[in-house]
């Protein structure tokens, strides 16, 4: 499963990256950070959906957002 | 088993010092600055690099950047940059610089750097307004749009049209490399750091000037979301601005 | 075995530029202006022999800041001009002092205010010792007045300006810098090409370094507290100048009357003096050579020694600030103003000096 880490200190809920997820998996969370943006996460249950593509990384102004991918297995499920 | 397979795919690159920026939410500059970053790292440049910051919101970056630095007056990046690399040649040099900056009040120095065939690159952010100062306008501003001190919006019969730096720095006898690139989707990002790319290894390669604009949002002047924002630069100034590479030597051994 | 010393008969802008090539000048930023041309002319290939750079800008301004960028590296550069391109590098001068950016810099003084005109002058006195441009910042100032003196101090004004990290000012005027006279050119030793390797940039590695922190050049300070400490920093680099000031003091030990003059006016006026003392007339002459710091403590010596004072300018009066301010306890100077426009003759001082040492 590839993923990614919001670095919340960091974000400033500019939500570029929630415009170019290709499988829009990244949406605004309830939360705040210490500078008082309202960052974005990937909910539970999405995240399964992530393909690692690195574009909200790429479109981040503020490097928040490191991406680890898992390359699929051949024939997995 | 999967997890050992998990491989860091992005991550801040090491040039880039690891500490918020001021910029406002949507702004691009930390896109531009990290593509720079990106290069001096993957070109292993950080080190041999001397940087000429410039006035407007990116003078701070010489606290993004893990590389030696020096503040150049208004507009006059150009000149400094000419200053280093005259006394240190063997130095990879390049100044950063707003429209405010570059095509206004450098006007003069950009002009003539960029003649002389300087071997500096020019990393341009274009983003249609003085940002630092509180959004007036800029050469670079639109037909039209509204700013502090164009509150109806710019008119061409009285402030004139704006300016195109990229080609006009392309019909100049000392440049090596012209392009023009957005920072506005994955794609022309990705194009972006090739047009850098591409202007650091004129420097490198001794072949002449490096200029590349990059055309930015600022939402907070332009008083808009940052998503509404990267929709104007696309619909309004692509169009007037066009991307693409205007000048290119690189291939053909250089200007003596 | 005693070899005669080498004689060459110049220019005292030649002078100017040969000086800098001797203190090891490595980059020169020129743009034509009358009448420093000779300065540029002759670096454009003498600098590039040795091994240095040239670059004819495209304004003073630009020449001032590519003197900053290449002081900022931590290489000697020199920059000259006059009056009007003075106006013109004043941003990157004040940039420069307010970064600590060591640079020389010429100004060959025509005359003004506006374009002026070509001819000698001193009107750039408050300019050049005030910190011409803005915020509160001095730099070094030399006043030469012989082609011998300026080839001598543009030497010292490289390693002021690296021992201090300062701009040096050399500040001339049309004769100076017209005027041609035989001078015995010599060669500093022990020049350190990189006496800047503990503050320059030079990138984080170089041949000479292992991998350091990077560095910052800049005279932007925003921090709570900070640009008090950079002036106050600054302001006590200055207060440590006053002990470097120097001056030539000629005929005044017995002297009634002293002339107060500097550079070219300062060397017609010794004439005047010579003049005088034929006739048993008791004048001297001082003649301050760095303008800042300007050399107070003497004048006041001779000032407590009860002498009177004249000063003598060619202009409407700007140094004869100094010289009150430096003897305003104790003396007062008079003043005679040479008009810009004007060449004065070393008889044409005779009757001002005269009606002052008559006390009329």
């Amino acid at each position: 499963m590839s993923r990614i880490e919001v670095r919340e200190d960091r974000c400033k809920g500019c939500l570029l990256c929630t415009t170019v997820c290709p499988v829009d998996i990244i949406v605004q969370s309830d939360r705040f950070n210490v500078s008082g943006y309202k960052v974005v996460e990937v909910p539970e249950e999405l995240k399964a959906k992530c393909t690692g593509c690195a574009s909200c990384a790429m479109i981040c102004p503020d490097i928040a957002i490191t991406v680890y991918k898992t390359p699929r297995k051949k024939g997995g499920k | 088993m999967t997890e050992m397979q998990e491989k860091l795919v992005f991550s801040r690159p090491e040039s880039v010092i690891d500490r918020p920026t001021h910029y406002c939410p949507g702004c691009h500059h930390g896109i531009a600055h990290r593509l720079v970053g990106e290069l001096l790292d993957e070109m292993n440049l950080a080190e041999n690099s001397l940087l000429v910051a410039s006035i407007g919101c990116s003078v701070f970056l010489y606290n993004y950047l893990d590389v030696d630095a020096v503040e150049a007056p208004h507009g006059r990046a150009p000149a400094v940059a000419t200053g280093v690399k005259r006394a240190r040649p063997d130095n990879f040099v390049f100044t950063y610089q707003g429209d405010g900056d570059l095509a206004s009040i450098g006007m003069a120095e950009i002009m003539h750097a960029a003649n002389r065939g300087e071997k500096i690159c020019v990393v341009f952010v274009n983003n249609t307004v003085y940002g630092m100062t509180g959004g007036q306008m800029a050469p670079t501003t639109l037909i039209g749009q509204k700013t502090t001190t164009t509150p109806a919006g710019r008119c061409i019969t009285h402030e004139g049209a704006p300016i195109r730096m990229a080609e006009i720095i392309a019909s100049l006898g000392g440049v090596a490399y012209a392009a023009r690139g957005s920072l506005d989707s994955v794609k022309n990002i990705s194009a972006a750091k090739k047009h850098l790319r591409k202007a650091f290894d004129c420097q490198l390669n001794a072949t002449g000037f490096g200029f590349v604009e990059l055309l930015s949002g600022c939402p907070t002047n332009w008083k808009m979301t940052p998503v509404q924002a990267n929709e104007r630069l696309q619909n309004e100034m692509i169009p007037y601005f066009p991307l693409g590479v205007f000048k290119d030597i690189s291939e053909e051994g250089g200007i003596c | 075995m005693s070899k005669q010393p080498e004689r060459i008969f110049i220019k005292g802008n030649e002078a100017i530029a040969r000086g800098a090539l001797a203190a090891r000048c490595k980059c020169f930023f020129g743009y034509p202006i009358t009448p420093q041309n000779d300065i540029p002319e002759f670096m454009s290939s003498e600098i590039i022999k040795a091994g240095g750079d040239f670059v004819q800008a495209e304004s003073e301004v630009a020449a001032a800041n590519m003197l900053l960028g290449a002081g900022a590296a931590g290489i000697r550069a020199m920059t000259s001009s006059s009056s009007p391109g003075m106006s013109l590098k004043q941003e990157a001068i004040s940039y420069m002092a307010g970064s600590e950016i060591p640079a020389v810099i010429v100004n060959m003084n025509r005359g003004g205010p506006g374009l002026g005109d070509i001819g000698p002058a001193q009107g750039d006195y408050y300019q050049s010792t005030r910190g011409g441009g803005h915020g509160d910042y001095r730099h070094f100032t030399f006043g030469p007045g012989t082609v011998q003196e300026a080839y001598d101090l543009t030497i010292r004004a490289f390693d002021i300006a690296f021992e201090h990290r300062t701009p040096v000012l050399i500040l001339g005027d049309a004769i100076l810098g017209q005027m041609k006279e035989p001078i015995t050119p010599w060669v500093p030793e022990g020049v350190d090409d990189e006496a800047g390797r503990d503050w320059a940039i030079t990138g984080r590695t170089n041949a000479r370094e292992t991998a350091r922190e990077k560095r910052l050049i800049k005279s932007l300070f925003l921090g709570e507290g900070e640009l008090a400490g950079q002036n106050r920093h600054l302001q006590a680099k200055y207060d440590a100048w006053t002990d470097m000031a120097e001056c030539e003091q000629f005929e005044t030990e017995d002297a009634e009357l002293i002339i107060c003059a500097y550079g070219s006016i300062g060397r017609i006026a010794k004439s005047t003096v010579r003049a005088f003392r034929k006739q048993g007339k008791k004048v001297g002459l001082f003649r301050p050579i760095t303008l800042y710091p300007f050399p107070s403590a003497d004048l006041k010596k001779l000032a407590q020694a009860g002498k009177r004072f004249l000063t003598i300018e060619h202009n409407l009066g700007q140094m004869v600030d100094d010289v009150r301010l430096a003897i305003r306890t104790v003396a007062d100077s008079d003043f005679f103003p040479i008009y810009p426009g004007n060449l004065p003759t070393p008889d044409e001082l005779e009757a001002p000096i005269l009606a002052c040492l008559e006390g009329k």
